[in-house]
């Protein structure tokens, strides 16, 4: 080994588990670097320029929102954990969500911030099933924020308060969407916490995005005498004796560190002392950006937050063979929180995401690729359009775009390195970060825990549990 | 350091690692826990920054004895004395 650097904790990758980690360590004194292979932090929830207008990568909204006052839950534990104030992360409330299903979104169930609003909506469309819809409420906020209760099938666990199986589907459509790496269904201790992060919690944004909670993050951390390679990927674990004894960066240089904390995902740092992939299925997505010249409310749209939208009456939630799965998906409009009086964001925005099938993308020659992307572009922003009121004259939403963008699965694998493009990573977690590795610890996406504040409680946690404890 | 300075100093981490708590009416007889909205990870912290700011060190096999003001008063002040006694 060169005299390279010699650290506490090496952490791999900068999103929101790896910085919310670093702050932990660094603050109480450890000697803490994070590599990161991009030139820019956030990872899965990272942030990028094109054509002087900045986009977020994978934020719609930050579920586990709750108002100021309220204790107790993942969103407070990260400030507390994190040393950060409220007011710092600049959170704005939706203004309202609903799932939509049918050809054209006949059935529809509202929700807010405010559970009365779903539960008054399941009784206008369900009647009889309130009561096992609020039985089933009291039994998720009784389920541990640890979220490692072993429950088996979400499906299971919701089919014993609820007999209706449209609306067993339309409850689990919004937490499978956001946030399950399981084709079809979900882990029962996963479907706890997403449903808590969604429908008894809730969602919210900051006027300028994801970008205002990094910045906040990279202050704490910087502030706590930690430290950042940026360009630096790991590429390589020496392992000997059971331990990681090194770690090989890109640029071949060599560091040292007592303990190591992975966030890039159980198969990737696997990948890094060459054990190959496992071959279980990953869920992709492609998701298309329309920048309008009017705010969405213009078009009609002021209402609605996030839609997501299934097209049956079962949500079949599976990785697609072809290129996209535009029978169901999501919409967003970033625009319609509540920013307060005269708080706009500049430009309209129209997002549309659905399940993408990597295979069917990933080689294709460059002419190709960039023609499927157009001819799935429109498929995508079609099928989503059934589900949204009419604009006020036709054409108006191509009049009204200024500008596009689009992602697909071989997109999100290239800038996070995430295998197969797999924004939830893989279909089997790791509740408690360990590895077979006594000194390497896995925290992010392939620990479990969801979502922005979920990332960054993840992060915590297994600093905590892992290395500040002992 | 008297038993209401090393009260104090614990209030003092509380303050910072739970603003969002009250901490004006703080009895020092009754648990942490059932007056105030602290978790393990709270606590956690608690041991964290008796090490970090004042070189106190309090074994996992302790914590109990963190549990309401008096009793951290009772275990922590020998150990403050015993730390300003050495420097």
């Amino acid at each position: 080994m060169n005299s390279g650097s010699k650290y506490d904790v090496a952490i791999i990758g900068a999103g929101l588990s790896g910085l919310a980690a670093g702050i932990r360590l660094a603050h109480f004194g450890k000697r803490v670097c994070i590599f990161e292979r991009h030139n820019a932090v956030g990872g899965l929830n990272g942030f990028y320029s094109i054509g002087g207008r900045k986009y977020d990568v994978g934020l719609h909204a930050v579920t586990n929102y709750v108002p100021p006052g309220v204790k107790g839950t993942p969103l407070g534990k990260i400030l507390r954990q994190l040393r950060i104030d409220r007011e710092e992360f600049q959170l704005c409330p939706q203004k309202g969500s609903r799932v939509s299903f049918g050809p054209a979104g006949e059935r529809t169930l509202r929700f807010t911030n405010d559970v009365a609003v779903l539960e008054s909506e399941v009784d206008r469309l369900f009647g009889s099933q309130v009561d096992g819809f609020r039985r089933l409420a009291d039994a998720v906020r009784a389920v541990p924020l640890s979220g490692d209760a072993a429950l088996g099938s979400a499906r299971a666990f919701v089919g014993t308060f609820i007999g209706d199986p449209v609306l067993v589907n339309m409850l689990l459509c919004p937490l499978m969407f956001y946030g399950s790496a399981r084709e079809d269904d979900m882990d029962a201790g996963q479907f706890a916490i997403m449903f808590r992060a969604l429908y008894l919690e809730g969602f919210a944004r900051p006027l300028e995005g994801v970008r205002v909670m990094m910045r906040v993050l990279l202050e704490k951390f910087r502030q706590a005498g930690g430290e950042r390679r940026m360009k630096c990927g790991v590429r390589e674990l020496r392992v000997e004796g059971g331990r990681v004894t090194g770690l090989v960066l890109d640029s071949g240089e060599e560091v040292a560190a007592d303990q190591v904390l992975s966030t890039i995902g159980l198969a990737e740092t696997g990948a890094l002392r060459g054990i190959p992939p496992d071959s279980r299925p990953r869920l992709g997505y492609v998701e298309t950006i329309s920048v309008l010249n009017r705010q969405p409310s213009e078009l009609g749209w002021g209402e609605d937050t996030i839609v997501f939208f299934n097209e049956g009456e079962r949500f079949e939630y599976r990785n697609p063979s072809g290129q996209v799965d535009t029978r169901s998906g999501i919409i967003c409009f970033p625009n319609n929180f509540e920013y307060g009086e005269g708080r706009l964001l500049p430009e309209g925005v129209f997002r549309v995401t659905c399940l993408a099938g990597y295979g069917a993308w990933v080689g294709l020659p460059e002419e190709r690729y960039r023609s499927d992307k157009l001819r799935v572009f429109d498929e995508v922003q079609n099928s989503a359009l059934r589900f949204l009121p009419a604009p006020p004259e036709p054409g108006a939403l191509a009049a009204a775009t200024v500008a596009t963008d689009m992602f697909t699965p071989t997109t999100v694998e290239r800038y996070t390195g995430h295998l197969r493009g797999a924004i939830y990573g893989s279909p089997v977690k790791c509740p408690d970060g360990r590895t077979e590795l006594s000194n390497l610890f896995l925290c992010g996406t392939d620990q479990g825990m969801l979502g922005i504040v979920g990332a960054m409680l993840s992060g915590i946690s297994i600093a905590n549990q892992h290395i500040l404890r002992s | 350091m008297t038993t209401e300075d090393c009260k104090k100093a614990v209030l003092d981490i509380i303050a910072d690692i739970a603003p969002d708590e009250d901490l004006s009416n703080v009895k020092s007889d009754v648990r942490l826990r059932d007056q105030l909205q602290l978790d393990s990870m709270d606590f956690l912290d608690i041991v964290m920054e008796l090490r970090k700011r004042h070189g106190i060190e309090v074994p996992e096999a302790d914590y109990l004895r963190l549990a309401s003001l008096d009793s951290c008063a009772e275990y922590l002040t020998p150990k403050f004395n015993a730390l300003s006694a050495k420097s």
